[in-house]
């Protein structure tokens, strides 16, 4: 019993952290139809900015660390919308009205370039951090088995939840909110009603990668190592999360993300550890083939 | 003159701010991440601040937007168009001609200079340029010779041809006249080229025909090696018995991840495909007991001339036999041929099944999956052959890739090779073969060319590794190619079936996607 309690704090702290990333894969598929291939490697990116903005304030001398949290989770958010902005100009906008693959294609290319980028830039070590965020409770112990929560899993879980209401607040409130809705249903109709598309769709970009910078941030503090491939992995697993919540779905991208996070978690303590990709990647296909439409998602109806 | 003069005047200030914008969102991209390097030290990791890199890379965005802003974009006459003309039929105007002329000549002063001083990097860029201009004009004076030449065959036979002819002419002028060619690396390359080739029209059958987006095809490769391997090492096995054995294993794989995915379409069916492949190298990786797991299958035998090895020793050898002096490269051209025959069979396959009503039903499949099924076509019968047949070639060319490397780990069928793969199939223009093969030589050829120009060395300086920056600059490639181009090198192709006379076919009726 305690082990199990154990394992489900786990996997939804490492929950969170995929729901964050499939919230950018949930809003650029809604709005446009597309997999934005590069967006586990936008998370990477955000990663290592955090990484070194946490080396850059330590050696600038600030140690109060709620403060350098603060510092390090606005900048990382502002500086990969950037880097997200930047991928959807030149690699999506000029193929929008194109034929569906070719912006795959690209996002396929701008994936290989960001992780090369920051393998080139950066080195293709292992990227250690030291604990940033230490101590926690112990909740109870059972014959010789301690369950904790630790600090860095509840800041998860309390970020996360912060972060969906926000977020929800500006889908569903703001003129920004009305603006990706309407172009998601119909883009044309909303030009014409004068949404500026272009406009939305980059802010679209620009929320999802700060959304990502954030589960970048959580990762490297959550794990203490990052490398430049750590957004491969992840961001497929983020998309299954994605598409089993139901595409287009904010709350059912973090609900999408918890599932897949207390499955690869379970299956590391009961099963097989080196299967545990396996059984993300099955559950990606048998999602896909057995429930396109997610927990929360509209069913597409083709018209001929 | 004075005119365009005003006309520059007044669009040098936003040009300036357009890129001055440009520098500032250069410098937030790259500020932390170039700016700042990340060391291993004793104490942990520390950062080293490289500032003069930051301003050159800000700097490069800064001049090149600014230049691309101010005789490029906006400009009433784009500096572009005279090159572009050299690669059209377009006339030339007496501007073209000294603006291309002027190039020229700058090119060469520089090349002329570099000779004199010894500068390896202007030497390179200066070859590079004019290089370029003359295969552009030696393309144009043939088209205005011989306007209605019918370019794409001669350029396919012609290609035939030279890959038939390429190593034993190459062979022999080595061994005549003793050129010092290195012969061993440029077979190499060529089988690697052609390896690609032979990948990318197997894919092209999934994509380009039946317009199946398949992101997991390096499965059915990584399928066919580890059958012969298998065989090879536990039964003893031969490449020819084990080859067909190979191509059928992966066939029946392609069917078994067909099956499932059948109903998917578009992006979902991509996404799905690679988590077949991924699925399929972490069983490899992790099955030590069959696999062998991370440290891969070695002492994978080399295919025999009809029961002859290519080996020194023994009674019967290919050279012993044939009573000619033994050399290594003899076995190395032998593997030239074999993936050569097997590139060709993939291209013929292909043309032929293009032409029977299961490949007039891919395409149909590509074009409209519910026209299909309205029109009485079993749409699961032709999905699952489109993916057997793609397969089974994919499965003979990773059974070649096993017998030629002698040892394969699961390291080499990552999904960064379905992405070479597919790269290759879209930028080469889907459906169009010649453009695939094209598309296979320019990235695979040209990227392993780099990792042995010297001038790179020296612009970049001494420490300066092309391998590292080869796949970076495949991404640039990809991203660059399909957005100036998205319809592929080759856009169109010549139609299957013909009413009244070819026309050639757009690459935006060749949808894809939507299957």
């Amino acid at each position: 019993m305690a082990y199990f309690l154990q394992q489900l704090i786990n996997g939804i702290a490492l929950g969170s952290i995929y729901g964050l990333i499939a919230i950018g894969y949930t809003m650029v598929y809604g709005i446009i139809g597309m997999i934005n291939f590069a967006h586990g490697d936008i998370f990477m990116v955000g990663a290592f900015i955090a990484l070194i903005l946490f080396l850059a304030l330590l050696s600038l001398g600030v140690t109060m660390i709620p403060l350098a949290l603060l510092i390090v989770l606005v900048l990382a958010m502002l500086l990969t919308a950037v880097w997200g902005w930047t991928v959807e100009r030149l690699a999506y906008r000029p193929l929008r009205e194109s034929f569906r693959l070719a912006p795959l294609i690209t996002a396929i290319g701008m994936s290989i370039v960001l992780q090369n980028f920051v393998q080139v830039a950066q080195g293709a070590r292992v990227k250690p951090l030291q604990p940033v965020v230490t101590g926690g409770y112990t909740l109870f112990e059972e014959s010789g088995f301690t369950v904790t929560l630790s600090n860095i899993q509840i800041l998860i879980v309390v970020t996360t939840l912060v972060l969906m209401i926000v977020f929800w607040l500006i889908i569903a409130r703001t003129a920004l909110g009305r603006a990706q809705r309407a172009c998601e249903q119909d883009r044309l109709m909303a030009s014409l009603s004068g949404v500026n598309v272009d406009r939305t769709i980059s802010l679209t970009f620009v929320l999802g990668a700060s959304l990502a910078a954030v589960a970048g941030l959580l990762y490297l503090l959550y794990y203490g190592v990052i490398d430049f491939y750590i957004g491969f992995i992840a961001g497929i697993k983020a998309f299954t999360a994605a598409v089993f919540g139901g595409i287009g779905s904010l709350p059912g991208a973090m609900l999408g993300g918890l599932v897949i996070g207390l499955i690869e978690t379970f299956w590391s303590a009961y099963f097989t550890i080196e299967y545990k990709d396996v059984a993300a990647f099955s559950m990606l296909a048998i999602v896909l083939i057995f429930f396109p439409t997610g927990l929360l998602g509209r069913p597409e109806v083709e018209k001929v | 003159m004075a005119e365009r003069s005003t006309s520059f005047g007044q669009r040098l200030g936003p040009a300036l701010l357009d890129s001055a914008l440009a520098a500032i969102i250069a410098f937030a991209l790259f500020s932390l991440l170039l700016g700042l390097r990340t060391v291993d030290n004793v104490t942990g990791l520390t950062l080293q601040p490289r500032p003069v890199l930051l301003a050159v890379a800000v700097g490069i965005v800064f001049f090149g937007r600014l230049l691309l802003n101010l005789f490029v974009w906006h400009a009433e006459y784009p500096l572009t168009v005279p090159f572009a003309k050299l690669f059209s039929r377009a006339p030339f105007e007496r501007r073209d001609l000294m603006v291309l002329g002027g190039t020229a000549l700058a090119a060469a002063i520089a090349l002329a200079a570099s000779f004199i001083f010894g500068s390896a990097g202007v030497e390179l860029v200066a070859g590079s340029v004019l290089a370029f201009l003359g295969v552009g004009i030696v393309r144009r004076a043939i088209v205005q010779l011989f306007p209605d030449l019918p370019y794409a065959r001669i350029l396919t036979i012609g290609g035939v041809a030279f890959a038939v002819l390429f190593p034993i002419c190459a062979y022999l002028l080595d061994q005549i006249f003793h050129l010092g060619l290195h012969l061993r690396y440029m077979f190499d390359l060529s089988i690697l080229v052609l390896t690609y080739i032979m990948l990318g029209w197997g894919l092209n059958i999934v994509v380009g025909l039946a317009g199946l987006l398949d992101l997991g095809y390096v499965a059915f490769y990584a399928v066919g090696a580890y059958t012969f391997a298998l065989l090879a090492t536990h039964f003893g096995l031969g490449f020819w018995i084990c080859l067909p054995i190979a191509g059928a294993a992966a066939a029946l794989w392609g069917i078994i991840l067909g099956f499932p995915v059948l109903r998917l379409r578009g992006d979902y069916l991509a996404i799905v495909t690679l988590a077949f492949g991924e699925i399929v190298r972490i069983v490899l990786l992790n099955w030590t007991e069959v696999t062998n797991g991370p440290n891969g299958i070695s002492g994978i035998p080399n295919p025999t001339f009809f029961g002859l090895p290519f080996t020194f020793r023994g009674d019967m050898t290919f050279a012993g036999f044939f009573g000619i002096k033994y050399d290594p490269l003899q076995g190395m051209i032998f593997l030239y041929y074999v993936i050569l025959a097997l590139a060709l069979l993939t291209n013929l396959v292909t043309l032929k099944l293009r032409r029977l009503p299961i490949g007039r039903a891919w395409e149909a499949l590509r074009e409209d999956q519910i026209a299909c099924k309205s029109l009485g076509i079993n749409t699961t019968i032709t999905k699952l052959t489109a993916f057997a047949i793609g397969a089974m070639f994919a499965g003979l060319a990773g059974s070649f890739f096993a017998t030629r490397q002698g040892f394969i780990s699961p390291e080499s069928f990552t999904f960064i090779e379905s992405a070479i793969i597919l790269a290759i199939v879209v930028l080469g223009g889907m459906g169009s073969q010649l453009g695939v093969a094209i598309a296979a030589i320019v990235m695979v050829g040209g990227f392993e060319a780099l990792r042995h120009t010297e001038g790179l060395r020296s612009i970049f300086g001494h420490g300066f590794d092309p391998a590292l920056y080869r796949m970076l600059l495949f991404g640039i490639a990809m991203v660059g190619i399909m957005v100036w181009r998205p319809r592929g090198l080759i856009g169109t192709r010549s139609p299957t079936i013909v009413l009244d006379e070819a026309r050639p076919i757009g690459g935006d009726l060749v949808r894809e996607g939507r299957a």
